[in-house]
């Protein structure tokens, strides 16, 4: 406990000595990432520690707030939450360090980065507090520092919408958790987590509190239809803090979904269908969306809400595997949840810096300007298929253990159950393979169109490769997805403290479950194996084949056209049009279109858009509906001080009144 | 009860009056000089009343807060304010928002609602007179009264202060409940604010050529 305070303590003290340092911003980054660096180490000794099967460790102080106590612990799953976050948190500000150096005015930069180790120090106060305030606090704190760092560059409007966006969302979102809070804490009076008694309000008063901490958390986390902000303020903010904020801080949203399903003791089946409806709906609307993109990092934003959607997916087969007393599904689906937040983290990390790397070097993120950069960007190119690979969910990386074992779970619930519960394993198991077959095609043609091909603009054409600590960010977050992947067996048992915290399994069901689940994941490591060391040898023996031989590039047989453009190649909307309109998607697209005309066409064009149907749908017509209402309290601000007093005089006396009357 | 404590008693009511009698003073005044005497003339008053109510057991404390409310509201403050009327040239409130008559007649009515509100507020008995709390409330709305009714910048600084001398008549109530530290903290307060916003009128008027503060509506957004 000491250790993990001291991390917080470094972490603040790292952030406010960023912003006094000297010089043009590059020493604050250092400085920040130094401290972040220090922190992670601090902070992640105590949390394996726990994992491993350490005592719980928990700290309580008086606090002066109503209601509140300073009271923070560690357990199993809390400390599966803070690996990931420190350790993404340091190796993107390592990134950041030296991405960020020509960001902005001094002050900008030194602000930006003391907000970054704000918000890793808030997350971290978010998964060990064990008092509803304080954990309202913290979120408060993380959200608000990713609210600044999401506008660092406020001066274009566009980011300025996605803050605004951002800020409502998040609010929404407290609002939600504020008054779960209270409702969890009815009866007792303070919102310390161990004396919360939620079985005597009955399954009435439970199934109030899931639903608002599924609109709480899952604000945050990115559910559909409470994903509005993700595709606007990730595009926005600096690639380091996209990475943390899509692979981190929107877990804080599962971490808190988890946390309070354990206040709420054996869950009834809906809370189970609840979450697979939602996940399926958030998997498959992501990887949709995802797929009509043109701008890279928004791309991967809907990518998040994809993956969102497979965590929700092992969270629901979890729970039902929990309400129909099967632990093995239980410990399959919550164990496949965890994993993949920890993978996700890997490697959503991984794409968000490599996306930003590109975006750095060619200075546009428009996936049809780009091209090529494979040639002029080897490191950059091949971090970024390591992370495609994974999240495609393929072996032998690390996206396949978490959706393998919510596979699991999923064929365990169709095979082992009957009625509804099976029908939720093969609605499961459907989601899922849509859901991997369609990221699939996604990075074919995030990969493809920006990395391979011929560069479809000048500023892509020079793009070099980025800096050299970039670069060490990437390959550390890369190679962790190959560790992660080929160490897949050892990973149930490493994590088992978290599950068994998640799902409330016993002892012993956990050590059987674990078992089993170990024993196939090793086939699959070794026919992973096998398949590496086949395409080991036949990259040895083209090598060997072609030693003696002489090697030439010439161009492909271009059809016998004598002057082919590089404006000639597939373009990513022309690739994933097939896809979108056969799954009706087109309907959604906008579209511009000059068409060719008469024997000698000129001028022609195609424009496509897609904008989000439950933004533009739901959020915009609301959203204008309240400001038109409360359009109508605008002669309240006359602007005359004495009547700002005067309203404040009026409310103070009119309550002093009331309560004295 | 002996007489030299009813004498005593008599005293602090009739201090107590006096401070009733100042607020509506202030209501009804226009001249800009004669405002800030009367609440300068308030602190004053306020500031004695704790060395008569205790019946002579005079503690070092309450002689050093006494001294402390009276040098800064009976000298200082006004003097800060009288030289800010001056460098600003303007001696009366000419257009208030509310007139001088209706303010009195509004004056009336706090006074009622003070004594009504005082009279049902849940208070631990004290031995200060009676009327102390209810009189300290009406201090407090005629402070945000003139805040709330005055054009000039300096009139407001005035209601600021006399909402100040209802805040220590509060706490004299109080006098043995109150930690001294609080009432000092207060008296700091004000005391800043009234420095600062001593030079904020000179400054506005330097720039804009006038102290009102309902002229200064461009600065909504």
């Amino acid at each position: 406990m000491p250790l993990l305070l001291a991390s917080l303590g470094v972490l603040l003290l790292g952030g406010l000595v960023a912003l006094a340092w000297p010089g043009h911003g590059r020493g604050s980054g250092r400085v920040a990432a130094g401290s972040v660096f220090a922190a992670a180490v601090l902070g992640i000794i105590p949390a394996i520690r726990v994992l491993a099967g350490g005592n719980v460790m928990t700290l309580d102080l008086p606090w002066e707030m109503p209601l509140g106590s300073l009271s923070i612990g560690l357990d199993g799953l809390s400390a599966f939450f803070i690996i990931p976050i420190l350790l993404l948190g340091a190796i993107a500000a390592l990134y950041g360090a030296a991405g960020l150096r020509d960001g902005g005015p001094r002050r900008t930069v030194a602000t930006s980065w003391l907000m970054y180790n704000v918000l890793i120090a808030g997350m971290l106060l978010v998964v060990v507090a064990r008092n509803g305030m304080l954990l309202l606090l913290a979120w408060e704190l993380m959200s608000v520092a990713s609210f600044f760092l999401v506008m660092f560059e406020d001066g274009r409007p566009e980011v300025r919408r996605a803050g605004r966006t951002y800020l409502i969302a998040t609010h929404i979102g407290t609002a939600g958790l504020l008054v779960m809070f209270l409702l969890l804490g009815r009866g007792c009076d303070t919102l310390d987590f161990n004396a919360f008694r939620i079985g005597e309000g009955g399954p009435r008063l439970s199934g109030i509190i899931f639903l608002l901490a599924i609109v709480g958390f899952g604000t945050k986390a990115g559910f559909v239809p409470l994903h509005g902000w993700l595709p606007e303020a990730h595009p926005a903010a600096p690639s380091h803090v996209s990475a943390v904020m899509s692979g981190v801080m929107i877990k804080t949203g599962i971490y808190g979904l988890l946390r309070v399903l354990t206040f709420l003791g054996p869950p009834p089946p809906w809370f189970g269908w609840v979450l697979v409806g939602i996940g399926a709906v958030s998997g498959v609307y992501g990887v949709l969306f995802a797929l009509a993109q043109h701008d890279l990092k928004r791309l991967l934003a809907y990518h998040s809400v994809e993956n969102i959607g497979i965590i929700a997916l092992g969270i629901g087969v979890g729970l039902l595997g929990r309400s129909h007393h099967l632990p093995v599904v239980a410990v399959l689906g919550f164990g496949g949840a965890l994993l993949h937040v920890f993978n996700h983290a890997l490697f959503k990390g991984l794409l968000f810096l490599a996306a930003g790397a590109v975006a750095h070097a060619a200075h546009t993120r428009e996936i049809d300007s780009l091209g090529g950069l494979l040639r002029h960007m080897p490191v950059t190119g091949a971090s970024f298929l390591v992370g495609a690979v994974a999240i495609c969910g393929l072996p032998p990386l690390n996206g396949f253990v978490s959706e393998a074992m919510v596979y699991l779970a999923a064929f365990c619930a169709a095979t082992s159950a009957t009625g509804s519960f099976a029908v939720s394993g093969v609605v499961v198991i459907t989601a899922l393979a849509l859901i991997g077959g369609l990221a699939a095609a996604c990075f074919t043609k995030a990969f493809g169109i920006v990395f391979l091909g011929e560069p479809r603009s000048a500023a892509a054409a020079d793009a070099g490769e980025v800096a050299p600590a970039m670069r060490v960010a990437m390959v550390i977050l890369a190679a962790g997805c190959g560790v992660v992947g080929l160490c897949a067996p050892l990973l149930p048992g490493a994590a088992a403290e978290a599950i068994r915290v998640a799902s409330g399994a016993s002892p012993a069901e956990m050590q059987t479950s674990v078992t089993w689940v170990a024993g196939s994941l090793r086939l699959v490591v070794l026919g992973a194996g096998a398949l590496l060391v086949t395409f080991l040898g036949m990259a040895l023996a083209r090598r060997r084949l072609l030693a003696r031989r002489r090697v030439v590039s010439a161009p492909t047989w271009d059809c016998g056209y004598a002057a082919p453009t590089t404006r000639m190649q597939y373009t990513a909307s022309s690739y994933a049009h097939p896809l979108t309109s056969l799954l009706g998607l087109s309907g959604w697209t906008r579209r511009e279109i000059t068409t060719p005309v008469g024997l000698f066409p000129k001028e022609a064009h195609l424009r496509t858009t897609t904008p989000d149907p439950v933004q533009d749908g739901i959020y915009a017509p609301v959203f204008a509906a309240i400001g038109r209402f409360l359009l109508r309290f605008r002669p309240l601000q006359g602007g005359m001080i004495q009547l700002y007093v005067l309203y404040i005089a009026l409310t103070l006396l009119i309550l002093l009144a009331w309560k004295l009357g | 009860m002996n007489g030299w404590e009813t004498a005593l008693k008599g005293l602090v009511d009739t201090l107590i009056v006096f401070v009733v009698l100042a607020n509506m003073r202030l209501l009804g005044a226009s001249r800009l000089g004669s405002c800030i005497r009367v609440v300068a003339l308030q602190g004053i008053l306020l500031g004695l009343i704790p060395l008569v109510s205790q019946g002579g057991h005079l503690g070092l404390r309450v002689v050093l807060q006494a001294a402390v409310s009276t040098v800064l509201k009976g000298i200082v403050f006004p003097a800060l304010l009288i030289r800010a009327v001056r460098e600003s040239g303007s001696r009366r409130e000419l257009a208030p928002i509310v007139g001088y008559t209706p303010s009195l007649l509004t004056g009336g009515g706090l006074l009622a609602l003070a004594l009504w509100l005082g009279g049902r507020l849940p208070l631990p008995p004290t031995a200060t007179s009676s009327l102390l709390v209810p009189v300290a409330l009406f201090t407090i709305m005629v402070g945000l009264f003139m805040i709330v009714a005055r054009r000039k910048a300096i009139t407001q600084v005035l209601g600021y202060l006399a909402m100040e001398n209802g805040i220590f008549a509060f706490g004299l109530a109080f006098a043995e409940k109150e930690p001294f530290l609080v009432e000092m903290g207060i008296l700091l307060d004000a005391f800043m604010a009234v420095f600062v916003m001593g030079i904020m009128v000179y400054q506005i008027n330097r720039e804009f050529d006038h102290i009102d503060a309902d002229r200064l509506s461009a600065l909504k957004d």
